[in-house]
């Protein structure tokens, strides 16, 4: 942070101006002229705030595809089937056991076991041909993709939220003045707040497991040099199977959770995968940080878009992605190597 | 970075030859395939000849420009059928066609040339984007603009006209022919894609396409010999969009209608699909590649209820199809062919030089 300070002054400023600028038009009540200048504040806080819920879901599938990335230099595009399949186990299971949770954690699971198996069967045995890698997952995707289309058919699905999650909350934002003068408070549903700081706690918890143990050295290790790391005698096939299955059980997990706050139908698959995409490309490849920040970015400018300029909302997104890749080819948080 | 192990046959440099001297040195198979598909509207009903033989014929050209790039120049670009679909709509707006409030209604040969040069600056701008990333980057940055273009085309309603798309485009009636009609039809696209075809084959030889695989096996080194990389790539990519211009104009012709389906997530796939497929390292390959996508798709259904499946999942067809080829041959369908005929020659030889060793078997064999 210090570090980051010292060596660009000038972007430094720019973000603190730029989020105190925010913070103030999240908690000052708006003027009329205010008003007319960016619309209700209802309207406005919304979009933050969905913003912010969409870049959470973004950072718990894109995390996945960019540690699969990171590692391992396979560009996962299954990524997307994995969520839609995790979305639909959960939504199956949710049915049966009638309980949110475990219907989270058993997508977590089978996900999970579903991309140990990938690696296992398919990836192991062509490894460093990336390219090759990266066709058979577009081979798998189209597989899944119709499976899932056999098995659930075409209609959309949603995974109901626990009775403890259900309900709006009131958030201690003024949104409006009454002509008494009494203040409207803001009210948001309170699972999207719930899946934020459950996103939150997960990414936290992925930093620390990556930077302060011994698994998280390894992995660590392997994203720099692979060779070398087999080299030095530590199991790679093993770290490699481990993180496979985790980042394909975080994308099954986010199936549940988008498929609560979203909804599950053929073609979600797709449209998960392009936004991870484009996450991890603004963010940088194989960072958690970048996915952090580059799902926090494309969430919000797709919110905002979608209400500031709904014709234009997705080319947003790619504008955004053309300046970073002009700018820095690399994503914002990658380190250059 | 071609699939594993699957560089095209390095052409030898061109030794003054012209086209006739090409002409010369194809095999048989060249003239048996080029006889057939002249002779093909005598043989066969126009279901075929349109619907099967000028839709492959195109999808093959979107696949080629692509096998160029990526078997020559080793850019596997996802942007080919963008860049079709693109010309397609340009043809639609600049052209004329049922939406009168968007069409201008220019002529269609004032159309068409805008129609291919803002579409190949369209491909080449999203060259230059993406060659400044390499290898899976370059699937991921091409994937993504062209899902960028799709949503465009899907929510803007004032140029694309949204969810709808264009319909009652209709080819020109030029030189007296209507180009609409099955025969010209089927004549038109066969000239495009063997045009498309020799100009392929010819690039590869010349001194740009010897230079681009030069970038593909070793960039540091053409770059220490003085050759800019960055700009050779960003030439193929130009050159790959010209093909795919062209026959996104035919596609659209073909269809007489474009909306953002055309250009959809799923068709960019498909490109991939019937490149890789026919195989990147002979520009024959994506023209195979496409006749057995658009056989599948059209007899899956037939093929799939005849073995007592449902006829719904060809796409499930198409997927094991692409990971079976993937998985066990890299190069393709072509590659399958050249390692049979390998197989075949070796062992006629290992049988002809048993006999000499033999001493004359019972044929005398010389």
């Amino acid at each position: 942070m210090a570090e980051f300070l010292a060596r660009r002054p000038i972007w430094s400023l720019i973000i603190l101006v730029v989020a105190a600028l925010v913070l103030w038009l999240v908690f000052s009540v708006w003027t009329p002229g205010m008003e007319e200048m960016f619309g209700r504040k209802r309207v406005f806080l919304s979009a933050l705030f969905n913003g912010i819920t969409l870049g959470a879901l973004y950072f718990l599938v894109a995390s996945g595809f960019t540690l699969i990335f990171g590692l391992m230099r396979n560009v996962n595009l299954a990524h997307g089937s994995l969520y839609l399949f995790g979305g639909y186990v959960g939504y199956s299971i949710g049915n049966l056991t009638g309980s949110w949770l475990i219907a989270l954690i058993a997508a977590f699971l089978i996900v999970g076991l579903a991309g140990l198996l990938m690696q296992v069967l398919l990836f192991r045995w062509m490894e460093g041909q990336d390219l090759r890698q990266t066709l058979v997952t577009i081979g798998l995707s189209i597989i899944v993709a119709d499976l899932l289309l056999w098995g659930y058919g075409g209609d959309t699905f949603q995974v109901t939220a626990p009775d403890w999650l259900a309900g709006p909350v009131q958030l201690p934002f003024v949104v409006a003045l009454r002509s008494n003068g009494e203040a409207v408070m803001m009210t948001y549903p309170l699972v999207r707040i719930a899946i934020l700081i459950g996103a939150i706690i997960l990414g936290v918890l992925m930093w620390l497991a990556l930077n302060r143990t011994r698994v998280g050295m390894l992995v660590r290790a392997g994203v720099d040099d692979r060779d070398m790391l087999s080299a030095t005698g530590v199991r790679v096939q093993l770290v490699f199977m481990m993180v496979f299955a985790f980042g394909a059980g975080l994308a099954g997990l986010a199936g549940v959770v988008g498929g609560t706050f979203q909804s599950l139908q053929p073609g979600e698959d797709t449209k998960i995968l392009l936004s991870s995409l484009v996450v991890v490309i603004v963010g940088g490849m194989g960072s958690i940080p970048g996915a952090a920040m580059g799902a926090l970015i494309v969430g919000l400018a797709e919110q905002f878009g979608s209400v500031y300029m709904p014709t234009y909302a997705v080319m947003l997104t790619f504008v955004i992605m053309v300046v970073v890749l002009a700018i820095r080819p690399q994503g914002l948080a990658a380190v250059r190597r | 970075m071609a699939i594993a192990g699957t560089r095209p046959v390095p052409h030898r440099a061109a030794t003054g030859d012209g086209f006739s001297d090409w002409l010369m040195r194809q095999g048989m198979s060249f003239w048996i395939v080029a006889g057939l598909l002249l002779v093909m509207p005598l043989v066969v009903s126009p279901f075929w000849l349109i619907q099967i033989l000028a839709y492959a014929m195109i999808l093959g050209m979107i696949g080629l420009s692509l096998m160029f790039l990526a078997g020559y120049g080793g850019i596997v670009s996802l942007i080919q059928m963008t860049v079709a679909g693109f010309a397609g709509y340009l043809v639609a707006i600049l052209g004329d066609s049922a939406i009168v409030q968007i069409s201008l209604k220019w002529p269609w040969w004032m159309a068409v040339p805008v129609a291919i040069f803002i579409a190949t600056l369209f491909g080449t701008v999203g060259g230059a984007l993406s060659v400044r990333t390499e290898g899976i980057y370059t699937i991921m940055i091409t994937l993504a603009i062209g899902s960028a273009f799709y949503y465009l085309t899907l929510q803007n309603y004032t140029i694309f006209n949204g969810f709808s798309g264009f319909n009652g485009i209709v080819p020109p009636v030029f030189l007296g022919v209507d180009w609409g009609s099955n025969l010209p039809f089927y004549f038109l696209t066969l000239g495009c894609a063997a045009l498309a075809y020799a100009v392929v084959v010819y690039v590869a030889r010349a001194p740009f396409g010897l230079a681009l695989q030069g970038t593909r096996d070793n960039p540091r080194r053409m770059a220490a010999l003085g050759f800019d990389v960055m700009a050779h790539r960003i030439a193929a990519y130009a050159f790959a969009a010209v093909i795919a211009a062209c026959a996104g104009i035919l596609l659209v012709w073909y269809q007489r209608q474009i909306s953002p389906g055309t250009a959809g997530v799923g068709p960019v796939v498909d490109i991939l699909i019937i490149a890789v497929v026919g195989g990147l390292s002979r520009p024959i390959g994506p023209f195979i590649g496409a006749l057995v996508y658009v056989l599948l798709r059209t007899f899956s259904l037939d093929l799939l209820e005849a073995v007592g499946l449902d006829g719904k999942r060809y796409q499930l067809l198409i997927g094991l199809g692409f990971l079976v080829i993937v998985l066990f041959s890299p190069d393709g369908l072509v590659g399958i062919w050249q390692r049979l005929r390998d197989r075949y020659l070796r062992s006629r030889d290992t049988r002809a030089s048993d006999m000499r060793i033999g001493g004359g078997g019972p044929g005398g064999g010389s």
